[in-house]
């Protein structure tokens, strides 16, 4: 239990300095930008206390809003997500995530997609239209999105198998 | 009462989402305003202290490049040195009411629509809000926030920046705005119909604001076309600077800002 605390805070700090850092300056094509701080919010413990993971997901928004200048967009999207996260499990794990006895680490290649392919998709398209904050370019917050949403979910997929193996 | 507590705690999850949802909306609908932003930038002790230091890393990687920078606009300012009749009609500073100060840029950003720079001079070097930032090529932004070391500067390339810009040739002045497109253009837009625009011209500040002295260059006309109620040109216009890549800044100070402010406010 205290591993896992730690573990999480540890992934918390390296995530927000990494995303701020490294990953805001690749700008791919001019735009794209991949913003793996998500995946703290898809990997914490599915055995939680809800109200302290929102929290924590807000904190972690704020976190890169303070680095980017970017208002509370990055706040808005990540609480968004956090909140919605329960539902998207049910949906990509099924039967499983009832029982209670998922592991992110070690599920299947096809369901983690969907689990981390929709979570990462809601939390583009509202990070990315509070930011552009303008209805009359619909086609560019969506090309915005999918652009970044793939090179996100490509990231993060390579970043769990990476780190998933170490443990096992 | 007791139906109140428990709808709390049933819903406590819900509530608390929607709490910190809008805290944050506000805090993205406050930065949309121009000038507003209370809290969250980077020019704060945390945030300018990290990226102060990893730029100090990053510096070295890019000191050939500033070497030839500097080379060159010495060659530029020697060669106006040396032709003093050509100094009425320079790009270099034209009164001496203008101050310049140096600073690093320690963070850049140019990919989303609100772009802002943070560089590594505050109130302590006698910055403060609303003063312009150039290089040697052209105009950067204006400084909307400034702490002890760090300020944050309201890029060019920021859909809620407006600056003051006329044509080289004539007197022409419109507002310089930009679209949320790409970095290497910006729109100049209210330029009277009147206005002779030729593709290739220069478009530099003009005069008209105190926080910019008049003739810092800022781009050439790509393309232009009347707006809607064709009175008016919509200007597109390819900026000198590569705002993706910018290391060394001036601040400039106008010496004579309060007077002047003085005696704008003086008659209302």
């Amino acid at each position: 239990m205290n591993n896992q605390v730690t573990l999480n805070i540890i992934r918390f700090v390296v995530l927000v300095l990494v995303q701020s850092l490294v990953l805001n300056n690749i700008n791919f094509l001019g735009y794209v930008n991949p913003y793996i701080y998500v995946l703290f919010i898809l990997l914490y413990p599915i055995q939680n206390n809800r109200l302290l993971f929102i929290f924590l997901s807000f904190l972690l928004g704020l976190g890169v809003d303070l680095f980017l200048d970017s208002g509370g967009v990055h706040a808005a999207a990540s609480v968004f997500i956090a909140y919605i996260r329960p539902v998207v499990l049910k949906f990509a794990f099924g039967m499983t995530y009832e029982h209670q006895t998922v592991k992110i680490g070690q599920s299947e290649i096809g369901q983690r997609f969907t689990y981390m392919g929709l979570l990462i998709l809601i939390h583009h398209l509202v990070l990315i239209s509070l930011e552009v904050f303008n209805s009359g370019k619909i086609l560019l917050i969506l090309k915005k999105t999918l652009f970044s949403s793939i090179f996100t979910l490509i990231l993060c997929v390579l970043i769990t198998i990476l780190f998933s193996q170490k443990s096992k | 009462m007791q139906q109140i507590i428990n709808f709390f705690i049933r819903n406590k999850n819900f509530l608390l989402f929607l709490l910190l949802f809008l805290f944050s909306l506000s805090l993205t609908i406050q930065s949309h305003s121009y000038h507003r932003s209370k809290f969250i930038n980077s020019a704060n002790f945390l945030t300018g202290g990290v990226y102060e230091s990893v730029n100090s890393i990053g510096r070295y990687f890019d000191l050939r490049k500033e070497n030839e920078l500097l080379l060159e606009e010495n060659n530029r300012l020697k060669s106006i040195l040396y032709n003093q009749e050509d100094m009425l009609s320079s790009t270099l500073l034209p009164s001496v009411d203008f101050k310049l100060i140096t600073a690093n840029v320690i963070k850049n950003s140019y990919s989303a629509t609100n772009n802002y720079l943070t560089i590594n001079k505050g109130t302590n070097d006698s910055i403060s809000a609303d003063l312009g930032v150039i290089t040697s090529k052209g105009i950067v932004g204006i400084i909307d926030k400034a702490s002890g070391n760090y300020s944050r500067v309201l890029s060019i390339l920021n859909t809620n920046s407006r600056v003051n810009a006329q044509l080289m040739k004539t007197d022409h002045f419109g507002t310089l705005t930009w679209n949320g497109d790409s970095p290497r253009y910006v729109q100049l837009i209210d330029i009277p119909k009147q206005a002779p625009l030729t593709s290739g011209d220069t478009v530099i500040t003009g005069g008209r604001s105190i926080i910019f002295p008049k003739g810092i260059p800022i781009g050439t006309i790509s393309s232009f076309s009347l707006d809607e109620t064709e009175n008016y040109y919509n200007v597109e216009i390819e900026v000198f600077n590569d705002m993706t890549n910018i290391g060394h800044v001036h601040i400039v100070i106008n010496k004579n800002k309060e007077e002047i402010k003085q005696l704008e406010s003086s008659d209302e």
